[in-house]
């Protein structure tokens, strides 16, 4: 069954995302690459060090399409430049825009994101706004040009799940744009119950990074990934609050 | 309102049979807890929580691995000047002694930062002595804008300045600001700050706040470990900490928790750190707060050290001297004796061999950009 994810005019057919932030190792990242299947990596231009050997994008296999974030950024003009920054060092020019001026809990700053979305979206960026789940911050987010919106899950590496669940409910229903969950998915079954609800896609780093097994854990995602997307394609029974007679009480007045 | 209101009122505290109140079945409900509270941070610190040191650092572990990953950052310090007016019990630097003083002219600066920025450092730590006549804001500001070619970021280890002075120095590019209390303890500060501004505890204690104010990216705090009491030094230390946190959230906390080394003189502190009690204190920090970057110098020693990566540090220097002009000279003073003399790529193969990628870069600086 084809069943491609088409964004920022790329053609995607794995609709897990990875990070490179958290691993031990760099030489992690292409191992992980390939045993996820992914196809789009997030990058922090604040890691990347081009005169170092261990630059991290030495090791990002050719065949990504690069997601540089912004992390790091307080405020939407820190974003607007990193995102400047890192489409002039040849990053290309996706971006995901990343807005935190809370460092006890690392919540994106919606307002200071609608922003950075606004300005980086009229330069031509494929602007992938990081956010709070929040309905008219998503819609202010595609009114500014946004390609996709990415809501939490859970606090950053919370591993917590989709605490945010029935706000996700509502901007997967509400939002006519892809809706890819960033950030709290610590689990596959995680992932697989965001992509059954609709999600068009997941973006993960700590689950994968900081599980034992990295490379089993990124297969496992994948898979999951993969279920999801299918059971929600296949079209879930619905889930009915009490029990449905079989010969239904009205049936009579046929 | 300051931090100084708080220590007021946590001086009041009856800490000799406070630290006794505690039991194990304390400590192990603030392992459960997502959010701890001024008695949780005193049951880490309190001496039942000596018996649950594993569980602790279980938990810090996870902590640390979840919200940092499996990342070690690096940077080194580089000490511009020696010039010192204060007299402090602890430090080579005061002004009692008796040494050719020094400080880095522009050629010196741009040799000793191409020797570090060669072996791999992006993040740096200027330090000074205190002196404002030798090496005043506009002598920092002058190494700064030459060090911005070198290093990604910058932050500074100088005497206490006001808000002007700090937003000065960010717009020359300084990012960071680390400012140790050294000791919490009022009576305890007085006695061992012989001489000098220094002397002047709420100027110091304020310090960090107005670097929040001023807008510093990261504000590090830390007490010297073995002035007083440490359970109640930590403790401060920690108080004081998410004060800055959950008044300036846009501002990165870290905490250190360096502990007193040999230096020129003769003074030692009668408040033993055994290694236990260090670990107890990094676990504490870190399991009060979960998000603070934690910094463990090269006072300690390697072995020491290899251990402590595991237990909620996030960052660490490496190849560090502690006299002027160290990378490149030779016959400076040290501040104090440095414990782990190992070189970069010593820690670097260190790291590696724990499972942890060293990160030499986390951050640009973006204002100020002469570009
Ligand atoms: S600790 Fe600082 S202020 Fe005190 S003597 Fe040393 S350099 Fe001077």
């Amino acid at each position: 069954m084809s069943d491609p994810f088409v964004l920022g005019g790329i053609s995607l057919t794995s609709r897990l995302f990875i990070g490179t932030g958290k691993y031990s190792r760099n030489t992690l990242i292409p191992e992980v690459v390939a045993s996820s299947g992914s196809e789009v990596i997030t990058v922090a231009l604040r890691r990347v060090d081009p005169q170092s050997q261990e630059n991290i994008m030495n090791y990002i296999p050719s065949q990504m399409t690069l997601l540089p974030n912004t992390s790091g950024a307080r405020t939407a003009e820190e974003a607007v430049r990193i995102a400047r920054l890192a489409r002039a060092g040849g990053l290309g020019n996706w971006v995901k825009i990343e807005v935190i001026s809370d460092q006890k809990y690392l919540l994106p700053d919606n307002s200071e994101t609608i922003r950075a979305t606004e300005i980086l979206a009229a330069e031509g960026f494929v602007v992938l706004p990081y956010m709070s789940p929040d309905l008219s911050a998503a819609l202010r987010m595609k009114a500014a040009g946004a390609a996709a919106i990415m809501p939490l899950g859970a606090p950053i590496g919370s591993n917590r799940g989709l605490k945010t669940k029935e706000l996700l409910r509502i901007l997967i229903s509400e939002v006519d744009l892809p809706i890819i969950v960033d950030a709290g998915i610590g689990r596959p079954s995680e992932a697989a119950e965001a992509m059954e609800m609709g999600a068009s896609a997941v973006l993960l780093n700590t689950a994968i990074a900081t599980a034992r097994d990295p490379l089993l854990m990124a297969e496992a995602f994948r898979e999951a990934v993969s279920s999801g997307r299918k059971a929600y394609l296949a079209g879930l029974g619905p889930v009915e609050e009490a029990a449905v007679h079989s010969s239904p009480l009205t049936g009579f007045l046929n | 309102m300051s931090f100084y209101e708080t220590v007021l009122r946590l001086e009041q505290l009856p800490y000799e049979t406070l630290w006794k109140q505690y039991a194990a079945e304390d400590v192990k409900r603030a392992l459960r807890k997502e959010r701890l509270d001024e008695h949780d941070l005193q049951a880490l610190l309190s001496p039942a929580a000596a018996s649950c040191l594993e569980e602790m650092a279980q938990r810090a572990q996870q902590l640390t691995r979840s919200h940092f990953g499996h990342v070690m950052q690096l940077f080194t310090p580089m000490y511009l000047a020696d010039f010192c007016v204060n007299h402090c019990t602890y430090c080579s630097f005061s002004s009692i002694y008796d040494f050719p003083r020094k400080k880095l002219g522009p050629e010196e600066l741009r040799q000793e930062a191409s020797v570090i920025a060669a072996s791999g450092f992006r993040h740096l730590l200027v330090l000074t002595g205190e002196s404002r006549k030798e090496s005043p804001t506009a002598y920092v500001k002058d190494c700064v804008k030459i060090l911005r070619e070198y290093f990604s970021s910058v932050s500074i280890e100088v005497n206490p300045l006001s808000i002007e002075e700090y937003r000065d120095l960010m717009e020359a590019g300084v990012d960071g600001l680390t400012l140790y209390q050294e000791v919490y303890q009022q009576e305890t500060y007085r006695k061992l700050h012989i001489k000098g501004p220094k002397r002047v505890y709420r100027n110091r204690l304020d310090a960090p706040e107005r670097g929040c104010q001023a807008g510093f990216r990261s504000v590090n705090i830390g007490a010297l470990l073995g002035m007083y009491d440490w359970r109640q030094e930590a403790f401060f230390t920690a108080m004081h900490a998410r004060y800055l946190q959950d008044k300036y959230p846009e501002c990165e906390i870290g905490l250190s928790a360096p502990r007193f080394r040999p230096y020129l003189g003769e003074f030692n502190p009668d408040s033993e750190v055994t290694d236990r009690a260090l670990v107890q204190i990094i676990l504490a920090y870190r399991l009060f707060l979960p998000r603070a970057g934690i910094t463990l110098s090269t006072r300690e020693p390697a072995s020491l050290r290899d251990h402590l990566v595991h237990l909620g540090i996030t960052k660490m220097s490496a190849g560090v001297s502690t006299e002027v002009g160290g990378h490149t000279q030779t016959g400076g003073t040290p501040q104090f004796e440095i414990s782990d003399s190992r070189n970069v790529q010593e820690i670097t193969d260190m790291l590696t061999a724990n499972s942890l990628q060293p990160v030499f870069k986390d951050w640009d600086i973006l204002t100020g950009d002469p570009a």
